[in-house]
C-alpha cells in the first residue's frame, strides 16, 4: 500500500464553502460534525427519557397513586425504554463511531460522507416520528417490545402502535445506512501499517457492532413489516383466528432483540478498553483475547433469544438449550472482566473523571451481569422473569453499563471534540451523585421483584409491603436527575472557564490524541503510517515522550468531498413517505386502504429525486 | 479482475476492494437475513391456513364454494427461466461495459431490461389472476405470507429496474466508458442477489408441496 497517497497541506487559503450558520451543518458531510449532531440529540432524547422515568417514579412513589392514569403510565413507561434503548443510548454510540473511528484508524472521513448524513437525518425523522406522538397523546403504549396481539388494531385501536412501527421503522433504516457506512470505513480506509490486530478497541468492537446492526436490523424490520400490514391491511400475520401465532413475533423481535442488547454494550466494552490502559498507564492486558471474546458474545449472542420467553411454554428442549446457551455468554463476557482488571493491576493508576465512571462501570457491569446469569437459569427465571428483578438486570447493565462507559467516553474525549477540559473537580462531584443516585434508584429493585412485585404495573396496592422501597427508589431517581444537571452544568461552566485542551491531555496511546483539539476539518495534515498497536504510545517510546503540540495547518490541496443537502431531502422524502401511514386516508375509500395514499406517494417521489439527483451531483 | 482505474481522487483502499462494491456486498449481506425472515415465516405458516384457497390442493368451502388449487407452475417456471436468462444478459453487458463495445452493452442491457420487465408483468398477472380466483391478501395465512413475500420480492426487482433503466438511459448517452463500467457493475451484483432470492423462493413457494 502506498504510503500517504495524499496530498501535504501547504500554509494559507480560505475554505471554499461556508463552515459556519445554519445552512453549513444541514449540508455538512463531515463525520466530525455529524458525530456532534448525534451527540447533542442524543443527549437531548437521553433528558426526555429521564423525565419520563421521573414522572414514572413519582407515580410509584407510594401505593395506590392517582398522579398518573394507568393510560398514561403505558405511554410513559413505552416511551422511556424506546427513548432510551433508540434515541439515547444508540445514537451516544453513534457520536463516538462518527467522531473517532475515522480518526483512530488514520482516515480523513468515513467512506460515504452523505450516506453518514443521511443516517442523521433519518435518525432524526425516527425521533422526531416517536415523540410528536405525544402531541397527540397517542404516544406508543404497548411496551418498547410491542407484543402481538396486543398490538393488533382489535386491542390497540388508537395510532399509538402506528406511531412505534414508523418510527422504529425509519431508525431501522438511519441503523443500516450507518452500519454498511462504518463497516467499510473500518476495513478499508486504515491507515497503512493499521492492521486489523492492530485497531484501537473502541474500533474492535464497534466493527462487531455494525456487523450485529447489519444481521439484526432486517429481522425486526420484517416484524414490523408484519405489523404494520395486519394493522393498516387487515393481513392475518398475528391474528389467531386465521392460525396467526402470536410467538412468531416474538421470536423474530427477540432474534432482533437480543443481539440488539449486545450492540448497546460493545460499543461501550470498547470505550472502557481504552480508557483503563490509558489511566493505568499500562497496555490493555489480553488485546487478542478482548477481540475474540468481543467476536464470540456477538456471534453467541443470536443464539439465545429465547431467554426472553422461558414462561410462554416452549417446551423442556427450548428452555435448556437457551439457558446453557444464554451461561455460555458468561464465559467470553467473564474474559473481558478479568482482563479489565489485569489491565488496571499494577498500573500507575490516574483517577481522572474518566477512570471514575470506567471503574464504576466495571463494578455496575458485574452486578448486572451477576442478576443476568441468574436469570439464565430456566427455573429461577420463571420466578423473577416480568418482575422488577428484570428491571434491576438491565438497569444494572444499560445504565451502570453502557450509560457510565458513555459518560467515560464524554469525560475522556470532550476536550478532543471541542477543545477545552472539563473540570475534574465537579466531574468527580458528578461521578459520586449519580454513582450514588443510580444505586439507591436501582438496587433496591432487586428486593423488590423477588418480593413479587411485577412489571409494567401503573401502581400496586398497600399492605404488599412495597411501599418503602419504591419510595426510597423515587428519592435515589430525583438524585439521579439531579446528577445529570450538573454534568450540564459541569460543561457549561468550563466552556466558560475555557482552559484549552492540548492535543494530548491524557497522554493517550491512539491516533486521535496526536492531531489538535478539537481537530482540523481534514483530521492528519499528513496521513500517519501505523508500526504497532497503540501507535501512539509506540511513536512516543521512539520519539521521547511526551510529543510537540501539532500545529494547525491550511489543508491547502487536501481534497475533501463537498456538502450536500440531498441526504436531506431523501430522508424527508423518507419521512413524508412514512407520515402518509399516520393520517387517515383523504377520502372514502374501501376500507382495508388505510393510509393517505397521496402524501405516501408524494413521498415517494421526494425521495426520488433525492436518491437520483444525490447519485448524480459530484462528490 | 475490474477494468476500471482507480479514480484519481479517491485514495488506495485497505483490501484493495472498491469501497461502493464492499458496501453492495455488505449491503445484499443485511438483504439474505430479511429475506431469510421472510422465508422462514412462510415456512412456519405452510400448510397452517384455516380456509383456502391452498397454493397445491383444491378446496371447498362450507358454504360449497369451490376453489382451485392456486399455482400455475408452468408460467412461473418460464418467468423463472427469464429472470435466470436476465443475469446472463447482464454479464454479457458488462462485459461489453469493461471492452468498451457500446452495441454489445447497449444491447445486452436492455435484453436484461425487457427480461425483468416481463417477469415483474408476469408476477402482476399472476396476482391479479390469483385474486380473482379467490386468494386475496387477508383470505388467510397463505394470502398474507405469499403476497408479503414475493410482493417483496418484485418490489426489489422493480428498484433493480430502475437501477439498470437508469444505467441503460446513460450508455446510450455514452457515459459508460470502460472507466466507469463498475458503476454497471454494482447493479449487476444486486440484480444477481435479487436472482439468487428468487432461486430460493421459487422451490420453497412454488414447488414444495
Amino acid at each position: 500500500m502506498a504510503t500517504s497517497a495524499v496530498e501535504h497541506a501547504a500554509p494559507d487559503a480560505p475554505a471554499a464553502h461556508s463552515k459556519t450558520g445554519v445552512w453549513s451543518w444541514i449540508t455538512t458531510v463531515d463525520h466530525k460534525r455529524i458525530g456532534i449532531m448525534y451527540g447533542v440529540s442524543a443527549f437531548v432524547f437521553f433528558m426526555l427519557g429521564g423525565l419520563e422515568a421521573l414522572l414514572l417514579r413519582i407515580q410509584l412513589g407510594s401505593a395506590d397513586n392517582t398522579f398518573l392514569s394507568p393510560d398514561v403510565y403505558n405511554q410513559l413507561f413505552t416511551m422511556h425504554g424506546t427513548t432510551m434503548i433508540f434515541l439515547g443510548v444508540m445514537p451516544l454510540s453513534a457520536m463516538f463511531f462518527n467522531f473517532m473511528i475515522p480518526l483512530q484508524i488514520g482516515a480523513r472521513d468515513v467512506v460515504f460522507p452523505r450516506l453518514n448524513s443521511f443516517s442523521f437525518w433519518m435518525f432524526l425523522v425516527g425521533a422526531i416520528v416517536l415523540n410528536v406522538s405525544f402531541v397527540f397523546n397517542a404516544a406508543p403504549n404497548a411496551g418498547w417490545f410491542g407484543y402481538a396481539n396486543l398490538t393488533e388494531t382489535q386491542y390497540s385501536s388508537g395510532l399509538n402502535t402506528d406511531f412505534w412501527v414508523i418510527g422504529l421503522m425509519a431508525l431501522g433504516v438511519a441503523s443500516l445506512a450507518a452500519a454498511v457506512n462504518f463497516f467499510v470505513t473500518i476495513i478499508n480506509m486504515r491507515a497503512p501499517g493499521m492492521r486489523l490486530l492492530r485497531m484501537p478497541m473502541f474500533v474492535w468492537m464497534s466493527f462487531i457492532t455494525q456487523m450485529l446492526l447489519l444481521l439484526a436490523f432486517p429481522i425486526i424490520t420484517v416484524a414490523l413489516i408484519f405489523l404494520l400490514v395486519d394493522r393498516y391491511f387487515g393481513a392475518n400475520f398475528f391474528q389467531p383466528d386465521a392460525n396467526g401465532d402470536p410467538m412468531l413475533w416474538q421470536h423474530l423481535f427477540w432474534i432482533f432483540g437480543h443481539p440488539e442488547v449486545y450492540i448497546l454494550i460493545l460499543p461501550p466494552f470498547g470505550i472502557v478498553s481504552e480508557i483503563l490502559p490509558v489511566f493505568s498507564r499500562k497496555p490493555l492486558f489480553g488485546y487478542a483475547a478482548m477481540v475474540f471474546s468481543g467476536a464470540f458474545i456477538a456471534v453467541l449472542g443470536f443464539g439465545v433469544w429465547s431467554h426472553h420467553m422461558f414462561a410462554t411454554g416452549m417446551g423442556p428442549i427450548a428452555d435448556a438449550s437457551f439457558g446453557l446457551l444464554t451461561m455460555l455468554i458468561a464465559i467470553p463476557t467473564g474474559v473481558k472482566i478479568f482482563n479489565w482488571i489485569g489491565t488496571i493491576w499494577g498500573g500507575s493508576l490516574q483517577m481522572k473523571t474518566p477512570m471514575y465512571f470506567a471503574l464504576g462501570f466495571i463494578a455496575m457491569f458485574i452486578i448486572g451481569g451477576l442478576s443476568g446469569i441468574m436469570h439464565a437459569a430456566v427455573p429461577a427465571d420463571l420466578q423473577q422473569t416480568d418482575t422488577y428483578f428484570v428491571v434491576a438486570h438491565f438497569h444494572y447493565v444499560l445504565f451502570g453499563g453502557s450509560i457510565f462507559a458513555l459518560l467515560a467516553g464524554a469525560y475522556y474525549w470532550m476536550p478532543k471534540m471541542f477543545g477545552f477540559m472539563l473540570s475534574e473537580r465537579i466531574g468527580k462531584i458528578q461521578f459520586w451523585l449519580m454513582f450514588i443516585g443510580f444505586n439507591i434508584t436501582f438496587f433496591p429493585m432487586h428486593f423488590l421483584g423477588l418480593n413479587g412485585m411485577p412489571r409494567r404495573v401503573y401502581t400496586y396496592p398497600e399492605g404488599l409491603g412495597f411501599e418503602f422501597w419504591n419510595l426510597i427508589q423515587t428519592a435515589g431517581s430525583m438524585l439521579l436527575g439531579f446528577s445529570f444537571l450538573v454534568f450540564i452544568w459541569n460543561i457549561w461552566r468550563s466552556k466558560r472557564a475555557g482552559v484549552a485542551a492540548p492535543a494530548d491531555p491524557w497522554d493517550g496511546a491512539t491516533l486521535e490524541w496526536s492531531i489538535p483539539s478539537p481537530p482540523q476539518e481534514f483530521n492528519f495534515a499528513e496521513i500517519p503510517t501505523v508500526e504497532a498497536r497503540d501507535p501512539l504510545w509506540d511513536q512516543k517510546r521512539s520519539q521521547g515522550r511526551p510529543l510537540p503540540e501539532p500545529p494547525r495547518v491550511s489543508g491547502e490541496g487536501i481534497h475533501l468531498p463537498n456538502p450536500s443537502v440531498k441526504p436531506l431531502i431523501t430522508a424527508l422524502g423518507i419521512g413524508v413517505f412514512f407520515t402518509g401511514f399516520l393520517l387517515g386516508s383523504p377520502w372514502p375509500i374501501p376500507a382495508s386502504l388505510t393510509i393517505n395514499l397521496p402524501v405516501v406517494l408524494i413521498g415517494f417521489a421526494l425521495t426520488a429525486y433525492g436518491i437520483l439527483s444525490w447519485a448524480f451531483e459530484p462528490a | 479482475m475490474s477494468h476500471d482505474t482507480a479514480h484519481a481522487l479517491h485514495p488506495p483502499t485497505t483490501t484493495g476492494l472498491d469501497n461502493r462494491k464492499l458496501a453492495i456486498w455488505t449491503f445484499i449481506g443485511s438483504e439474505v437475513m430479511f429475506f431469510s425472515a421472510l422465508i422462514g415465516t412462510y415456512l412456519v405458516y405452510k400448510g397452517k391456513s384455516v380456509v383456502g384457497p391452498f397454493p397445491h390442493e383444491e378446496w371447498t368451502s362450507p358454504t360449497g364454494e369451490h376453489f382451485e388449487h392456486i399455482f400455475e407452475i408452468p408460467l412461473v417456471t418460464f418467468g423463472t427461466a427469464v429472470l435466470l436468462f436476465s443475469s446472463f444478459f447482464v454479464v454479457l453487458a458488462l462485459a461489453g461495459a469493461q471492452r468498451g463495445n457500446r452495441k454489445m452493452l447497449i444491447g445486452w442491457l436492455s435484453a436484461t431490461v425487457v427480461a425483468g420487465l416481463f417477469f415483474v408483468g408476469m408476477q402482476v398477472y399472476e396476482f391479479s389472476h390469483f385474486m380473482d380466483k379467490g386468494l386475496g391478501y387477508t383470505t388467510n395465512l397463505f394470502g398474507s405470507t405469499f403476497y408479503t413475500l414475493t410482493g417483496f420480492h418484485g418490489a426489489h426487482v422493480t428498484v433493480g429496474l430502475i437501477w439498470l433503466g437508469t444505467l441503460l438511459i446513460l450508455a446510450l448517452r455514452g457515459k459508460i466508458p470502460p472507466e466507469k463500467a463498475l458503476n454497471l457493475e454494482l447493479a449487476a451484483l444486486y440484480w444477481h442477489f435479487v436472482d439468487v432470492v428468487w432461486i430460493v423462493i421459487f422451490p420453497v413457494v412454488y414447488l414444495m408441496k
